[in-house]
């Protein structure tokens, strides 16, 4: 509808009134437009110039062609403004007369239905250039240039013959073509003035090598030492003023650097020292003891108790048990005859068979004691009631208990006979296994054996208790005490013959048969076997003897580090294929270098509770010219009961633990004051004790209502650190055993004859950081107690005796002094009186005599 | 906590000199390898202390090891060298 030519415009109230178009008066709805002259505008601009609501449209106005605007009311701002002025003379009539379109539309509408479409073909017109044809030409492709066309002929003679055409490189041939060369023109070279550059520095790295030539190849050494300066030098310098001063000037330097380090340690980690070790198995608070497993012999006719008990030193989960008829010495002798037929036995458990052992070692009478030879598991050594010592050698059945721990094949078949006494009962599949030799009766001990040790394979002993060194490389000799009161040592090797021995008895040994599977090791022993030397154990003038129960030799604790040893020898062994058990005549021939400053003391503990330190060493005694034993050393009274145990710690030689009747003591070897630590009477009887393996401050002691009291030194000494009970009868025995850094045994042994395994837990397996010196430490401060003990004790005796010698004085100054009193005072008196009678005489007027009297004498 | 002390000259103020024990409560082999050790330690720790600071010396020289601390006090001409088991 023409909108460039509308013009919108703001008309003011006042414009409206000059012009006659106020709103809603002069233009309304029906009439929105005026018609207004062109000079009625030009007298406006004249009146009100730039004021004029017109004056933006004034050029329109001034070009406007025709005499009169239109003027149209906006009512509802279509164009922005509330009037809009139309420009143009179309516009205006375009306005005026617009009414046909629509109307025409309105008609097309209605008229579509009714009329039908009249087919009017197309008028051709003439055509109207609108600028199209020029973009077809520009898009047509033209030949810009004319074609050149060449006509090339031939010779005549060679029409019709078939064309070889070639190509050719334009440059080989000569003015083939002409070309237009670039050149460099200066008018159209640009000269850069700025340029933006980046820059690195580098070092210049420059890499030569040489080789030299070896012409001569030669060897050349040179040896040097270092300057020293003579003597007298050295003595020249040390007095020269200038070192004096030197060293004056940097003593304290020295002196405060070397302070520093004796006050602290300032580059300790203490987080790190504070800490204890990690990765631990299992719970900490755990600190009980886990039942395991728990052994009967459920075959016995009898009631038997366990007497010793011992791990195998190499076998894992293997241990061996020595049971004993539970009877008084009365009911043995009453039961005698019934007790011969039934065998006496160490008993061979496997953690894999809870109810059949593995071995039944057969003894000739109960066994109290035994041990395994700490350089060959297979001999074991154990001690009789009867006062004998028997041997076994279990070389041969070593392989069926090594594989135990593989399933364990039970073989049915039985390939030894039992001993020719028992009836053999059938369900019994085990192999008893008789021993190999037994001592000499009449020899031996009398009574009891109450304890048998192995003495270590570093050294020997002879006749007269003399040390040597031990080139056999095995433990050959052995140690017992028994309650005859007496020591006897035994040496496993043939002895030489020192008397021939009798027709009669060489005879009697021909005739017994030996059954063929018992091995000839000890063959040498049986039966004639003397103790290397024997040693009393007397209490002076007296007839009563100490009756020893335990020992403990300075080289003990062998059993628990003999592990890697007999693991080496048994290799060594397998290799060499000789047993040197089997050859132990050619031990003998050695001649052997006699040890110096070996300790040969040890201590001992008695039936009556006294712990005893004594030497085995035989001196010659200058009355009789025998050789005597020596008196004890020392001998203690701790102990309120028989003591059933003296043992060495594992961790320091020379702490021995005892324990007895109703109190524990540990001692230090050297220490002849007492013991360091004696704990307080129990309330129940102490029955057994051990110390433990891994850990320095911990033992072990059982109690005889099954209560097992563990102490630990580092949380208390004066009562056990827990107590568990273990069993409902008396605790006959404990025996720890290590087999790895997480399993830790120990097997409890009771009254009734049951072996129980428990395992220790992580918290008292396992030492904590610093443990072994902060025992040593302790041991060392009750030492320095004691000693302090003693110190004082003699203070005091002295002072004692001072007080007496000064009361003694005191007595006899107080006599004379009384003597020379009494004089004194009745001179005294005299004196008195005479002044006395001197003033009564003057007061009297008989002093002119006096006066007289002493006129008289001063002339 | 043993000290053990040793006592050193140096002959020149030439560095191509090694130094020479006076007195020392070693055994000699020792001496000697300490002596010479040292001494280039200590040589190199005062042109060290001196290249950062030329008007800086070097006074004393503490050396800490696992199992002992040795001190050293230089001088113009003598040196003296202090080997301590520090206190655990």
């Amino acid at each position: 509808m023409g909108h460039p030519e509308i013009y919108p415009l703001v008309l003011t109230t006042k414009t409206q009134e000059i012009f006659n178009c106020r709103v809603d008066e002069d233009v309304t709805e029906e009439q929105p437009y005026k018609l207004i002259k062109k000079e009625d505008i030009f007298a406006d601009f004249a009146n009100r110039a730039a004021v004029s609501d017109f004056y933006p449209v004034k050029k329109i106005v001034q070009e406007y062609p025709g005499d009169e605007l239109l003027l149209v009311y906006d009512r509802d701002f279509k164009y922005g403004l509330n009037f809009y002025l139309i420009g143009t003379e179309e516009g205006k009539e375009n306005y005026l007369n617009p009414p046909e379109l629509p109307e025409e539309q309105e008609e097309y509408k209605d008229h579509i239905p009714e009329e039908t479409y009249i087919y009017k073909p197309p008028i051709s017109k003439p055509w109207v250039s609108l600028g199209s044809e020029k973009e077809i030409e520009e898009e047509s492709v033209k030949e810009s240039t004319k074609q050149i066309t060449y006509m090339i002929s031939r010779k005549r003679s060679e029409f019709g013959a078939p064309i070889k055409f070639s190509d050719q490189n334009a440059s080989s041939v000569k003015d083939a073509y002409i070309e237009c060369t670039a050149y460099p023109d200066k008018n159209f070279t640009l000269k850069q003035l700025e340029r933006d550059v980046g820059m690195q520095v580098v070092p210049q790295i420059k890499e030569t090598s040489t080789q030299t030539r070896w012409t001569c190849p030669k060897n050349a050494t040179t040896q040097y030492y270092p300057r020293e300066f003579l003597e007298e030098e050295k003595e020249a310098l040390g007095q020269s003023k200038t070192l004096t001063e030197f060293l004056n000037s940097v003593c304290t330097s020295v002196e405060i650097a070397l302070q520093q380090n004796e006050i602290m340690n300032t580059f300790i980690h203490d987080w790190k020292c504070l800490a204890e070790e990690e990765g631990t198995f299992g719970d900490k608070t755990d600190t009980h003891l886990k039942e395991y497993q728990s052994f009967t012999d459920l075959h016995s006719l009898t009631e038997k108790m366990i007497t010793c008990v011992s791990w195998h030193p190499v076998i894992y989960g293997l241990i061996a048990v020595s049971v004993a008829v539970r009877l008084s010495f009365e009911e043995r002798v009453h039961f005698s005859g019934k007790l011969l037929l039934q065998p006496s036995l160490i008993l061979f458990w496997s953690f894999s068979d809870p109810i059949h052992p593995q071995l039944m070692l057969e003894s000739p009478d109960d066994i109290f004691c035994f041990q395994f030879c700490p350089t060959d598991p297979n001999i074991i050594a154990g001690g009789c009631i009867n006062g004998q010592v028997v041997m076994w050698d279990i070389t041969a059945h070593a392989d069926r208990i090594e594989n135990i721990k593989a399933g364990g094949s039970r073989s049915k078949k039985v390939t030894l006979k039992p001993m020719f006494l028992l009836e053999p009962e059938s369900n019994k599949k085990e192999m008893y296994i008789r021993h190999c030799a037994v001592s000499s009766i009449e020899s031996g001990h009398r009574k009891v054996i109450t304890d048998i040790h192995w003495l270590p394979d570093t050294f020997e002993i002879n006749r007269l208790g003399n040390v040597f060194e031990n080139r056999s490389g095995i433990s050959c000799q052995l140690v017992t005490c028994s309650a005859d009161c007496t020591i006897c040592f035994w040496d496993i090797r043939p002895q030489k013959a020192v008397t021939p021995q009798p027709q009669a008895e060489k005879k009697k040994e021909e005739s017994i048969e030996i059954p063929f599977d018992i091995p000839s090791t000890f063959l040498h022993l049986d039966l004639s076997w003397k103790p290397l030397s024997k040693i009393r154990l007397s209490k002076g003038e007296t007839t009563l003897d100490h009756c020893p129960t335990k020992l403990s030799l300075s080289e003990d604790n062998l059993l628990y580090k003999a592990q890697e040893k007999i693991l080496a020898q048994s290799k060594a062994v397998k290799a060499g294929e000789m047993n040197p058990y089997q050859n132990l005549e050619n031990a003998l021939s050695n001649i052997l270098k006699p040890i110096d400053d070996f300790c040969t003391k040890f201590f001992v503990g008695t039936e009556e509770g006294e712990v005893i330190y004594t030497d085995w060493k035989m001196e010659r005694d200058p009355e009789t010219g025998r050789f005597m034993t020596k008196k004890p050393v020392s001998l203690y009274t701790v102990h309120d009961g028989a003591v059933h145990t003296v043992q060495r710690s594992p961790f320091y030689k020379d702490i021995i633990l005892t324990v007895g009747g109703w109190n524990v003591a540990i001692w230090k070897e050297g220490i002849m004051t007492g013991p360091l630590l004696q704990s307080c009477c129990a309330p129940k009887r102490y029955t057994s004790g051990h110390w433990s393996l891994t850990r320095p401050g911990v033992f072990y002691i059982g109690r005889e209502d099954g209560y097992i009291d563990i102490w630990d030194l580092l949380e208390k000494t004066h009562e056990p650190a827990q107590s568990q009970n273990i069993c409902i009868t008396m605790i006959m025995y404990i025996k720890p055993w290590t087999f790895s850094a997480k399993q830790q045994f120990i097997a409890i042994a009771d009254y009734y004859g049951t072996l129980h395994i428990l395992e220790i837990p992580w918290t008292l397996s396992h030492p904590s950081t610093n443990e072994v010196s902060s025992i040593s430490h302790y041991f060392e401060r009750e030492v320095k107690h004691l000693e302090y003990v003693e110190q004082r004790k003699n203070i005091r005796e002295q002072e004692r005796r001072e007080m007496e010698l000064e009361l003694e004085k005191k007595k006899v100054k107080t006599f004379q002094k009384s003597k020379e009193q009494l004089e004194a005072e009745l001179k005294m008196d005299y004196e008195s009186y005479l002044e006395l009678e001197k003033n009564i005489l003057s007061n009297l007027g008989l002093t002119k005599v006096k006066d007289s009297k002493s006129y008289m004498e001063l002339i | 906590m043993s000290n053990l002390i040793t006592l050193k000259p140096r002959i020149s103020a030439n560095q191509g000199i090694p130094s020479i024990p006076i007195r020392t409560t070693l055994d000699n082999s020792t001496t000697v390898q300490y002596a010479g050790l040292l001494h280039q330690l200590t040589v190199k720790a005062k042109s060290t202390v001196r290249d950062i600071d030329p008007q800086n010396d070097l006074t004393f020289l503490r050396i800490r090891s696992k199992k002992h601390e040795i001190m050293v006090a230089p001088d113009k001409e003598y040196l003296l060298i202090v080997i301590q088991n520090p206190c655990e």
